[in-house]
């Protein structure tokens, strides 16, 4: 059958759209000229004057600490809530579901808004502490739709096997369910951490005086000037994504960008 | 089996902390907006006590309408736009080689693994009245120099697209690939035109696809608030700008509310058609949710 060129020429074209700006900081970060249009030269001016924004390194530590504990409590209560939706069928589950897979679909700016209300009607200072809730908050609904997805081909036979060789629970989900689950659960968990460091919409909402993370400051940034610096950080940033997305990819296979 | 016996208690037990938290930081905010909207607002910027409809006639703006008009159709526009790209691409993707598709899913995941606000930089870098496309654009003489290629809606519809294009080409793409493509060809021995068997055999094949893509795209886009903000200007703003200026300009909380209401009003419809639709096509509920998960596990 002879197949028609049209679709080959629009990925062509698509993924040009999608690679071509990306293409233009990574060259402009290296660009000496203060403007994208004229070529200045190789430099490395703005690297040097991103090392000495201290802001930088501060939203950063931020980032990262927010990224890491909310990555991890979403990773239990996520893998929990997967557990409880696969294991029972009942009118309880249903609404478990309807709660767990809300987050999801509802637009960023109205769960910042609710969590701000919500801080705000309870007194509760913004700061770090009201990031790390809302970011768990959105992070164990992805956990739980990764590993729900893992726990659709788990063979449970073999929990009724150890059973019947007289495990107790506690050696069973030490010793059978965590291993097994482990590529889901660790899959589950990268997703949250990628989208912790990443928002910013949610953040921005939600964050106090000195609590900036480094998407708040790059915003920040973007509004007020100082471009070039943020071209040598993206650059970083980027080599950074590439290097988590080919860790993952080692990691739990192909599971992650399906 | 044994581990049914206690099943209940059991049940509530791994349900709890999830519910709970959820319950706590979800559900309960969500109702609170909704009651914030009849509150006044206080003159240090918070909720003040006591009960008022005056949120709810403020929203009787003249300039409202209009924004949410805006909104619609920059919404609208996008999502066509990027299924019309979607559809072509997954169906490439989905007649590669097993290598191609996976370099190709490659670099259609990474740009969704890279920082939001970076990508919606590097298109200001692009269009801004000193970037390089302007430059370029000025040399072949196709635009004036004090014509701005930012700061107005197409720029944010560009934006828009850039940025949600990736979540629609994956579902189609996921969908395109268990498409069974003998029916295709079936369709074409019998005498069907090209055109006419993509349109009324593949098509229909993808449905499911097309509407999560469709999805993904569309309440996002709704939701818009920094592409507007950094690529628009003040005639192109959409709901969310305006809730964020409430929020970070003006403080009034209960006016921010009302707009998100209504914001969720808008978001809301969409959702309901889709559900009911996929409740119609199939009954057993649970059996559909890895898939949905998989497809719809990106922002």
């Amino acid at each position: 059958m002879k197949r028609s060129r049209f679709p080959a020429v629009v990925t062509f074209l698509c993924l040009s759209f999608l690679y071509l700006p990306i293409l233009i900081l990574v060259i402009n970060a290296f660009n000496g000229s203060r403007f994208g249009s004229v070529w200045g030269g190789f430099s490395l001016r703005w690297y040097q004057a991103l090392f000495r924004e201290r802001s930088i390194w501060f939203a950063l530590r931020n980032t990262l600490l927010i990224g890491i504990t909310s990555t991890l409590l979403s990773m239990v209560l996520g893998t929990l809530a997967a557990w409880a939706l696969n294991r029972y069928r009942s009118r309880l589950q249903n609404a478990h579901y309807a709660l767990v897979y809300t987050p999801l679909v509802v637009p960023d700016i109205l769960i910042g808004i609710s969590l701000l209300l919500f801080f705000v009607a309870l007194r509760v200072p913004l700061g770090l502490t009201t990031i790390f809730i809302a970011h768990t908050t959105f992070c164990m609904s992805y956990v739980a739709m990764v590993v729900l997805a893992r726990l659709q081909d788990f063979d449970f036979s073999v929990i009724e096997a150890a059973q019947d060789l007289g495990a107790g629970w506690r050696t069973i989900i030490l010793r059978i369910l965590l291993p097994l689950l482990a590529p889901g659960i660790l899959a589950g968990g990268m997703l949250a951490f990628t989208l912790s460091i990443d928002d910013f919409v949610i953040t921005f909402f939600v964050a106090g005086p000195g609590s900036s993370t480094l998407p708040v400051q790059i915003y920040s940034m973007i509004k007020h000037g100082s471009p070039p610096i943020i071209n040598a950080l993206s650059t970083i940033l980027l080599c950074l994504t590439f290097l988590i997305v080919a860790v993952s990819r080692r990691l739990t296979g192909k599971q992650i960008t399906a | 089996m044994q581990y049914r016996r206690h099943g209940r208690r059991e049940e509530i037990g791994v349900t709890l902390p999830s519910a709970l938290w959820l319950t706590v930081f979800f559900m309960i905010p969500t109702l609170i907006v909704l009651s914030v909207i009849f509150r006044p607002a206080d003159p240090f910027g918070g909720v003040g006590s006591g009960w008022t409809l005056d949120t709810l006639r403020s929203l009787n703006n003249p300039n409202y309408p209009a924004i949410i008009w805006r909104t619609l159709w920059i919404s609208v526009t996008a999502t066509a736009t990027c299924l019309l790209v979607a559809i072509p691409m997954g169906y490439f993707m989905a007649r590669c080689s097993e290598r191609a598709k996976g370099l190709l899913l490659l670099l259609v995941v990474i740009p969704f693994w890279t920082n939001f606000l970076i990508r919606i930089f590097a298109w200001k870098v692009m269009l801004h009245p000193e970037g390089i496309v302007k430059t370029a654009l000025l040399k072949l003489h196709l635009v004036q120099p004090d014509t701005l290629l930012m700061y107005n809606e197409f720029a944010v519809l560009l934006v828009i697209v850039y940025t949600y294009l990736p979540f629609a080409i994956l579902p189609i793409y996921a969908a395109t690939e268990k498409f069974d493509f003998s029916l295709f060809e079936a369709a074409l021995d019998l005498g069907c035109s090209r055109i006419g068997a993509f349109l009324r055999v593949l098509l229909p094949g993808i449905s499911r696809g097309l509407m999560t893509a469709a999805l993904v795209v569309f309440i996002p886009a709704l939701g818009s608030y920094v592409i507007p903000d950094i690529m628009g200007g003040p005639t192109s703003e959409m709901i969310g700008n305006k809730i964020a200026q409430r929020v970070f300009i003006d403080r009034n909380l209960p006016h921010a509310a009302a707009l998100s209401g209504l914001l969720s009003l808008v978001v809301m419809a969409p959702m309901i058609v889709v559900m009911f639709s996929k409740k119609s096509e199939q009954s057993p509920v649970k059996g559909d949710r890895p898939q949905r998960a998989t497809a719809e596990g990106g922002r």
